[in-house]
């Protein structure tokens, strides 16, 4: 079952494998590159240790070196990706498929009631362990110490394990491998918070999120292996839960009960619209909560960043890789706005690829069976993922204001600015709705491939500077565009041009979407 | 307008597969017509083209007076559809899912709607996907039965129901030919067919091979004969007399329809004690069209 689980998945592992394995590397290689002496290396700290790429990144652990400067720029994004990666991967093969009735077929074979949970598990462990093992090779391959390489990829390798085990327990408790994922990433997204809390502020808050546990293994600053002690402890006790909770539980069942719902529809359920909204709404009420919680936090932090001084040419480069170019605070403000772009994006994909959901489930065919049209219906959905972009990016800049503001007297000015600075990002995460619906109408089987583009947008925010990739890359992703807000000008060309072009796709897509076959 | 589909020389590909290679299926206004074929015979795939949901390679469909694909959205607001295999938005409850279809179609009569929730045993409050398959084709025939609709076009709508609600699901059809409407009700279950409709087309790999009444069929079709004879007769040599069983004076076998005058008075001559007949059902008429290979050979 691991054979036919990993067969299912060897292309969408290996990415996943390949990827979370190469950055460390490539970031180690490139900072080889961009601070040849160990004097550049120690003025870097001093940017390093201000609050808020603290709270983004964790603390530097160890000045003047290369592998501690890559440990820092890069475990949190692996821990993360190593993370999804492992809980998607676990929910596919546990919850997925016995929501789907695949599991009863091979469930009526020769197969142990406990076997799918293990496979998921073992699928899962043994991507994680292979991306780990990847970037431990990569890094002795640039030549760092062998004690921080193989610490940085226990790390990764251990980060996988335990969200698989999370993702195990999450995957008993509901009937719905939707809501298990959402449980699931939800731990992940919280241990971040917990860990971003923490390394700005009370360090307590690091030492109760198993990604803090996994940042303080040292990697390249005197190693404290035992933090991969409290990981893999906490890992065994979820997987034993898991296994507990999976004896104790019938094939397709959940722990958490399915509440009645009404029996008849409110007179309001009567459109395509009406029920996209029914559809959408829990979603987007969900990412509106994370996305206040997000702006306040990062509002909150910016005040800190005044106090940092920008006191050398190469520092002052730096940061405007990260993203600025005026004051310092706005540069931090434009950077964390940027990110948060990416990060709404990851909505707009979501709410975009409910089209290609709803057709691949079967749920379109009989609505199209009635006086909807397929535009018609096609538009509810793609409403919410242009609507509700703009709403969350709106909510996340308003909270950033309104934490900010509060803090340095100013409540009224920055809400309204840093609003407009966050809705700025809007065009060009509509873009990504754009390509989405481009895929959906043209080639409604690769519509997934709109997640690549937003990982690709991701990876050229992220590094893509560092790297020094070719100018045409990082001008591939429409994220490169916006207007770097607070600090930078305003200019309302690039946005318009994003909006025609994410117009275009959609039309594109939709204009094939009314000729083609469904199903 | 007398007919509410007219299908003709209808074709569709899917990559290098033939779903549908020349399909002709009428179906008259105010009949409940069978359409009957094996898995993968492209009834599901014709009701598609129906619908609109797929555009055919070549050949004319008329659905209501209408280009299915054209005025898909307007014809749309007079038919209900049943699919195969149902699926429902897994948060809604199944009565929301009732009212929504319903809605989004000409209307729902709510009177109906209670009292079909009672017969078919149906437990509107429970979410989608806590439904088993029958109960989920359930909430898609209700769903159907209560809008206000001329047509029905119901895709293997009783392959998930227990046998007391497929007696349930016979009971509305027959209403709904009551009330004038059209029903177009695919299956490969015969003893369904036989009892609901008024006619039936049977399809097999992508090309409808026969159509016409019950009694319109049996013409091509033999009955099948045991008697209990006072002395043995000579039958297997008589034509149109097939798979002769013969122990002592007891003989049973098949028949040609047409032949059956000659047979009858060949059993008269040896002296016939007992005799049974049987008309074919549908499931010989059928085995005889899927079985042609075999038979042939």
């Amino acid at each position: 079952m691991v054979r036919l689980a990993l067969r299912l998945d060897r292309v969408r592992l290996s990415v996943w494998v390949l990827i979370i394995g190469v950055l460390p590397a490539t970031t180690a290689a490139q900072y080889l590159d961009l601070y040849p002496t160990r004097e550049a290396l120690e003025q870097v700290t001093g940017v390093i240790s201000n609050p808020s790429l603290v709270a983004i990144n964790g603390p530097l652990f160890a000045a003047g070196s290369i592998g501690a400067l890559t440990a820092w720029k890069i475990l949190v994004t692996e821990i993360i990706l190593v993370g999804l990666m492992a809980i998607l991967t676990v929910i596919r093969h546990s919850r997925t498929e016995e929501e789907t009735g695949r599991l009863e077929l091979l469930s009526a074979g020769v197969l142990g009631r406990y076997a799918p949970l293990t496979a998921a598990l073992l699928t899962a462990g043994v991507a994680s362990v292979g991306a780990g093992l990847v970037a431990t090779l990569g890094l002795l391959g640039t030549d760092q110490p062998a004690a921080g390489a193989v610490a940085l990829g226990a790390a990764i390798a251990l980060s996988g394990l335990f969200f698989a085990a999370v993702a195990a327990v999450a995957a008993q408790l509901t009937e719905s491998a939707r809501s298990a994922t959402a449980i699931a990433v939800s731990v992940l997204g919280a241990a971040y918070l917990l860990r971003a809390v923490g390394d700005a502020g009370p360090t307590w808050a690091s030492w109760v999120s198993p990604v803090g546990w996994a940042m303080r293994l040292r990697a390249f600053a005197d190693e404290q292996w035992w933090t991969l002690a409290l990981l893999a402890a906490l890992a065994t006790i979820a997987v034993g839960a898991a296994y507990l909770l999976n004896g104790r539980r019938d094939l397709g069942a959940g722990l958490v009960p399915q509440r009645p719902g009404p029996a008849q529809a409110e007179p309001a359920l009567r459109s395509p619209f009406a029920l996209a909204w029914r559809l959408h709404r829990g979603l987007l009420i969900g990412w509106l909560i994370g996305m206040a919680v997000w702006g306040g936090v990062l509002g909150g932090s910016a005040k800190g960043i005044g106090d940092a001084k920008l006191d050398n040419a190469k520092i002052a480069d730096l940061l405007s890789r990260l993203g600025g170019s005026a004051a310092i605070v706005d540069a931090y403000l434009g950077a964390v706005l940027g990110i948060t772009g990416l990060v709404v994006a990851a909505y707009t994909v979501q709410a975009t690829l409910r089209l290609r959901g709803e057709e691949a489930a079967g749920r379109l065919e009989p609505l199209l069976a009635t006086r909807t049209r397929r535009v018609q219906w096609a538009l509810s959905h793609l409403a919410f993922a242009v609507v509700g972009t703009a709403l969350l990016l709106a909510v996340a800049g308003a909270a950033g204001g309104l934490a900010y503001g509060s803090q340095i007297g100013d409540v009224g000015g920055q809400t309204w600015a840093l609003l407009g600075a966050a809705l700025v990002q809007a065009p060009a995460a509509w873009v990504l709705a754009g390509i989405g619906a481009a895929l959906f109408g043209l080639a409604p089987r690769f519509a997934g491939l709109t997640w690549a583009a937003l990982v690709l947008c991701l990876l050229v925010l992220e590094i893509g500077e560092i790297l020094g990739l070719s100018q045409w890359i990082v001008d591939a992703s429409p994220f490169a565009h916006v207007p770097k807000l607070p600090g930078a000008a305003f200019t309302a060309a690039p946005l318009l041009w994003l909006t025609v072009a994410a117009a275009g796709l959609a039309t594109a897509g939709l204009t094939a979407f009314r000729r083609r076959d469904i199903g | 307008m007398n007919d509410a589909i007219a299908v003709s020389g209808l074709t569709k590909s899917f990559g290098a597969t033939r779903a549908l290679d020349g399909v002709d299926l009428t179906v008259r206004t105010g009949e409940v017509h069978g359409f009957l074929g094996p898995n993968g015979a492209g009834k599901s795939t014709t009701i598609r083209v129906l619908l609109g949901l797929l555009k055919a390679d070549s050949g004319t469909a008329t659905l209501l007076g209408g280009d299915p694909w054209r005025d898909a959205a307007d014809l749309h607001r007079r038919l209900a559809y049943v699919p195969g295999d149902v699926n429902l938005w897994p948060n809604l409850s199944g009565g929301e899912v009732i009212d929504l279809l319903g809605r989004l179609r000409g209307g729902l009569d709510p009177q109906r709607r209670a009292t079909l929730l009672e017969r078919f045993d149906l437990d509107p409050t429970k979410k989608g996907r806590t439904y088993s398959k029958g109960n989920r084709q359930k909430v898609a025939l209700v769903a159907a039965l209560a809008s206000d609709v001329e047509l029905l076009i119901l895709d293997e709508p009783t392959s998930g129901l227990d046998p007391l609600m497929e007696a349930t699901f016979r009971a509305c059809i027959n209403e709904e030919r009551d009330n004038g409407r059209t029903v177009l009700l695919s299956s490969h279950i015969l003893s369904e067919v036989e009892a609901l409709c008024d006619r039936v087309s049977i399809i097999r790999s992508g090309k409808v091979v026969d159509t016409g009444t019950l009694a319109e069929m049996r013409h091509l079709s033999r009955t099948a004969i045991t008697a209990e004879l006072a002395a043995p007769a000579e039958l297997a040599a008589l034509p149109g007399v097939h798979d002769v069983v013969a122990e002592g004076n007891r003989v049973s076998f098949d028949v040609d329809n047409d032949q059956l005058d000659a047979v009858m008075r060949a059993l008269a001559q040896a002296g016939v004690r007992s005799l049974t007949s049987q008309p074919p059902t549908l499931e010989e008429l059928f085995l005889r069209h899927y079985t042609d290979d075999l038979v042939t050979t």
